[in-house]
């Protein structure tokens, strides 16, 4: 087991070099002078050129990739060159609120997902089967920018239930922080609801047919007893570590999200930062979620691992 | 020996798989509903300058922002031209920003994964960190700063996101290599002295194409729901040329005026998506040997 | 037994609960973006102006006529043929930290923002060669060249004033907690969230200060600021020309609407490279052209639903600088096509670029239907606002459809943008003699001097075209039925002073 965990661990140092490489690449190639942008409508000679030699904006693609880099391993992701703080600050901000946002919504994913995916398993190819992959397909078929809008126009300005935008900290109100937050966790939520339950459904499939399954109905246990008791236990394993991959859909589902309901996490702080040119706060933020996706990956090859022998050889 | 065994043993006798699929594939209703939508979607593209009530391109400043009528069944937009008139021509790009993206990842994973599975070693260890890479961040945000580097177009944005999906298509096929490499067939096919590129292509590829399809089924809709999302961020096809994403960026910005400029769009964009989800899925079924 | 201290504590407890409660007065603002910093000297954004427009005072401001009203000066007078201004400081002002505001700080304030690197307030007032401290409430500014503008640069954030002993402190991160002299204090910001400020008990104009506290929400989609003020979450916002309707139609909030000072026009590329070698960058007539096609009311109307105002000059039509004799042109295709088949281009191909925005984007498109009427044929290019920028200064381009926010003295909407090798002429458009009268009306004070020679400008500048200028935005506003006492400004700023929540 401990040489399957070294070498796995060994193979991730590669692919962070690559990650970086990626990051950086992707930003700094940005067609458009991040000086000229953010050096406001005025575009004085004097301050582009301060931005410029500043920000190391006129050197060699090469020496500031090594300086970036040289930055990030000592822990200092840069600077915001629009609002003049450190990245590192700006995502420990950012961070709890879409991590809340994620939470949430899969809270209501599982909520959704968990209970049809066993519905549909056990009534296979029944009317309820068909009624519940529907449903999912549903919500992975519907744009979730869109979706949002339409909530919005109905919960917030039709019936003023609730507030269109904004976020408020737990610490400060916990309900108004759920209001403010439920409309956005189940628009995310409901894309990985179908994806759960589709997991859910084809695990629990093949636990039901299973050999422990007959001899627990053998012994007279309930239907319930049976399904929820054993197969669920058995089926849940895959679907968490299936589910744990997911987290990219996640965070490309939460950029959108938080557009459209103003929350201030990590997919506003990207989409803005990308539009203004501002490199260092794309490149620490992107690589900060590379980084927690390679780590979750990780965990689920262990848990696969754990599970299944076979694997680590 | 059950049905399914049946079912396996007239493959290896010969029956080729597909017709086999086929026939599963029709018994399944939701696939049907998904393959005629799709069908639909592609013959209106096709015909859309027969079908279409106006020019999508004509504007008309009297008729600006109204609400569906006899005149304009589903009303007309900000500049007065007829929804339903872009709505039918944009079926063209969301239907090409779904297909072109994922012909280009295939154009590239496909051969790149046979590659790096069938030879293993450095080259799969470079190729794969590489993906993973790429994997590792989030599919959206690598579309976006895709895009933005190639500039606001629909021929960016389907590029972005063709390349933003080679990696998943990449992993899988270098996993079903895997799965095959060692094979009897395989085995009994290099023992022969078959060499590799006709092993890859006739031994191997037909034998890994069929998840290949399913996903790339789910990727088409995928690749038209990013299509949308890009252009809602404003990197995808400008105005005036009509596109279902780029009608839902306009239309937001008029949502409590005229909501049936979103509501069409976000409708159409739906039941495309959903109907390739559902062929999708139908594949994945029809496909699988282990269901019936 | 009842204990009647506790009773009579309870009671006075929850008198003052409820007194408390009786009148919130936290105002709530919604801003179209984030600000960038807060630092009078380094902010670029608007938004960040709007904010600062709380928090910290100037030494003038405006009033509603654009006319100069005195803040933290409170009398001046020209000396030296207008190289020397003189100013006398309002006594008994504090900043935030409690230190005094006086010459010394007014001093350190304009070296600030002529000095830090990267200061982008150094532009607007380079004319200043040095600051003299007469007395601990007096100063002078002493200017290289006669500079009329300057008291209206002293109005814009040019013209702030900070404490000197936070700003040194500080340093370079004096705009993550700015301290200043105006009614509001710094209390917190969380990027991307809000921005919150609360009163300042000792402004020196604190009886005009109704409000407790005033928070500024970023929200950039128009439609969720508006349903936020429908809801109830905001107070105030300013809401795009599209929305009033929907505005109208609600009985809730109210309207206020001002003429701002800014424009939007086409500029063009007349000498900047490769790509002004065209029929439209080289010859006057086929600008003149595409401005007699286009019908500006039309555009105001099918774009902002008649709400902006149409303009033709630098400065907007109800300006006291517009130049009545030279009215906007009426739509004439007749006109344009002999114009056309005079410089010999039926069909002039143009290229125009446009940065990714639905209003901007719409407003392209008209003028390209308009356009191919007289024979253009209109190609649109959106470009995204990072590279529009590069590809406008290098000179890859031929129209560029862009705005200018508009400055309060007229000098501030031309000089900078018309005259030869100026930072934004894009266009590279050069003409001796428009730099002579624009130069020329620098040097004199009067309305009626400055006119004359904005007037041979504007020979020039409306025959050569330059600049197309389409039309003038103004400031549309929709606040909560509770607000009272709103005043709107042309340049666009909430002045907190005499604002209520109901």
């Amino acid at each position: 087991m401990s040489t399957f965990l070294l070498r796995r661990l060994a193979l991730v140092l590669p692919t962070l070099f690559f990650v970086s490489l990626l990051v950086f690449g992707l930003q700094q190639l940005l067609p458009g002078d991040a000086a000229l942008a953010l050096a406001g409508e005025e575009r004085d000679p004097g301050v582009v050129a301060f931005l410029r030699h500043k920000y190391h904006l006129d050197e060699a693609l090469p020496v500031r990739y090594v300086l970036w880099l040289k930055g990030v391993l000592s822990g200092d992701l840069g600077e915001s060159i629009r609002i003049k703080r450190p990245v590192r600050d700006l995502i420990l901000e950012k961070l709890p609120v879409t991590a809340e946002l994620a939470v949430l919504a899969i809270v209501i994913a599982l909520s959704i997902g968990l209970p049809m995916g066993i519905l549909a398993a056990v009534k296979n190819d029944s009317a309820v089967d068909y009624a519940a992959t529907m449903t999912a397909l549903w919500g992975r078929s519907i744009p979730n920018f869109w979706l949002g809008i339409l909530l919005i126009l109905l919960f917030s300005v039709e019936w003023g239930l609730l507030p269109a935008s904004g976020f408020v900290s737990p610490a400060e109100s916990l309900s108004r922080n759920l209001a403010t937050l439920i409309m956005p966790a189940f628009v995310l939520g409901n894309a990985l609801a179908a994806v759960l339950m589709r997991h859910t459904r084809s695990a629990m499939l093949e636990v039901l047919s299973a050999d422990y399954v007959r001899t627990a109905r053998a012994k007279g246990l309930s239907e319930a007893q049976v399904v929820l008791h054993h197969a669920l236990r058995n089926a849940l394993v895959p679907v968490i570590t299936l589910g744990a991959l997911e987290f990219g859909e996640l965070l490309s589902g939460a950029v959108l999200t938080e557009q459209v309901f103003t929350i201030p996490g990590f997919g506003k702080l990207i989409v803005d930062a990308v539009f203004n040119r501002d490199y260092a706060v794309v490149q620490g933020v992107v690589l900060c979620t590379a980084i927690a996706f390679i780590l979750l990956n990780l965990i689920a090859d262990f848990a696969y691992a754990l599970v299944n022998p076979r694997l680590r050889g | 020996m059950t049905a399914n065994s049946l079912d396996a043993v007239s493959v290896d006798a010969g029956e080729r798989p597909w017709l086999v699929a086929l026939r599963r594939l029709i018994r399944r209703p939701g696939a049907l509903i998904g393959l005629a939508v799709v069908i639909f979607f592609v013959v209106l593209a096709l015909v859309s300058p027969l079908v279409s009530p106006y020019d999508p391109l004509a504007t008309d400043w009297r008729a600006v922002r109204k609400p569906p009528s006899a005149l304009h069944f589903f009303g007309t937009d900000d500049l007065g031209r007829d929804v339903l008139a872009r709505l039918i021509w944009g079926a063209r790009a969301s239907l090409m920003a779904g297909l072109v993206s994922v012909s280009i990842a295939l154009a590239v994973a496909v051969p790149l994964g046979l590659v790096s599975g069938y030879l293993g070693g450095v080259v799969d260890g470079l190729v794969m960190r590489m993906v993973d890479a790429m994997l590792a961040i989030p599919f959206l945000i690598l579309a976006i700063a895709l895009a933005a580097f190639l500039g606001p177009n629909l021929t960016n944005a389907m590029i972005a996101i063709g390349v933003a999906q080679t990696p998943i298509f990449t992993r899988l096929t270098r996993g079903q290599v895997l799965a095959v490499r060692h094979e009897d067939y395989i085995e009994a096919a290099r023992a022969v002295g078959n060499p590799h590129r006709r092993i890859l292509l006739r031994h191997i590829l037909p034998n890994v194409l069929a998840p290949i399809i399913v996903q790339a089924t789910l990727a088409i809709a995928g690749a038209i729901i990013a299509e949308a999302a890009l252009s809602f961020l404003g990197l995808g096809q400008p105005p005036p040329a009509p596109s279902w994403g780029s009608m839902l960026y306009t239309a937001s910005h008029f949502l409590s005026q005229a909501p049936w400029m979103a509501v069409w769009p976000g409708l159409a964009i739906f039941g495309l998506v959903l109907s390739f989800n559902l062929l999708g899925d139908g594949l994945r079924d029809a496909l699988d040997p282990r269901r019936g | 037994m009842i204990n009647w201290r506790t009773l009579i504590a309870t009671c006075l407890f929850g008198f003052t609960l409820s007194g408390g409660a009786a009148v919130a007065q936290t105002l709530r603002i919604g801003l179209a973006e984030d600000p960038d910093m807060l630092d009078p000297t380094l902010s670029r954004t608007f938004v960040s102006y709007v904010v600062r427009t709380a928090l910290c005072d100037k030494l003038f401001d405006i009033g509603l006529e654009q006319e100069i009203v005195p803040q933290l000066a409170s009398q001046w007078e020209w000396t030296d043929d207008k190289r020397g201004l003189v100013i006398k400081l309002r006594p008994g002002v504090k900043f935030h930290d409690g230190e005094p505001f006086d010459a010394v700080a007014a001093k350190f304030s304009i070296e600030r923002h002529l000095t830090m690197p990267g200061s982008t307030r150094k532009s607007d007032i380079s004319a200043i060669s040095r600051v003299e401290i007469i007395d601990d409430h007096t100063a002078k500014l002493v200017m290289s060249t006669p500079f009329a503008p300057l008291l209206a640069q002293l109005a814009t954030s040019a013209g702030t004033m900070m404490s000197p002993k936070a700003a040194q402190a500080a340093g370079e991160n004096f705009g993550s907690h700015p301290v200043c002299a105006g009614p509001f204090k710094f209390v917190e910001r969380v990027v991307q969230d809000r921005i919150v400020l609360e009163r300042f008990a000792d402004y020196w104009d604190k009886d005009k200060i109704k409000l407790d506290r005033i928070v500024y929400l970023p929200i950039p989609d128009t439609t969720v600021r508006l349903a936020n003020l429908q809801s109830g979450g905001l107070d105030l916002t300013q809401v795009a020309a599209t929305d009033l309707d929907t505005v109208r139609k609600d009985p809730r909030p109210k309207l206020a609407a001002v003429n701002g000072i800014g424009y939007s026009g086409i500029t063009i590329n007349v000498a900047n490279g490769e790509r002004s070698k065209t029929p439209f960058g080289q010859d006057a007539r086929v600008r003149q052209a595409l401005e007699l096609s286009i019908d500006r009311e039309a555009l105001n109307q099918v774009v902002f639903n008649g709400e902006y105002q149409p303009g033709n000059q630098w400065v907007p039509p109800t300006n006291s600088y517009y130049d009545k004799e030279r009215p906007i042109p009426a739509r004439d295709i007749a006109k344009a096509k002999a114009l056309l088949a005079a410089a010999a281009a039926p069909n002039p191909v143009v290229a125009m670029t446009v940065t990714n925005n639905p209003v901007v984007l719409q407003t392209a498109q008209v003028i390209q239907a308009m356009a191919k009427e007289s024979g253009f044929d209109m190609r649109i290019q959106a470009t995204e606002f990072a590279s529009a920028l590069q590809l406008s200064a290098k000179g890859d381009f031929e129209a560029f459809l862009l705005g200018w926010t508009g400055r309060i003295d007229p000098d501030g909407n031309i000089y900078n943008l018309i005259t030869c090798n100026s930072p934004f002429n894009d266009g590279h458009y050069c003409s001796p003699e428009v730099d002579r009268e624009l130069d020329a009306a620098r040097g004199v004070e009067a309305r009626v001097d400055r006119m004359f020679h904005y007037r041979i400008a504007a020979e020039h500048l409306l025959l050569d075209l330059p600049i197309i200028y389409l039309y003038h935005p103004k400031w549309l506003y929709a606040m909560s039925a509770r607000l009272s006492g709103f005043t709107s400004y042309p340049d666009g700023l909430i002045r907190p002073q005499g604002l209520r929540l109901d």
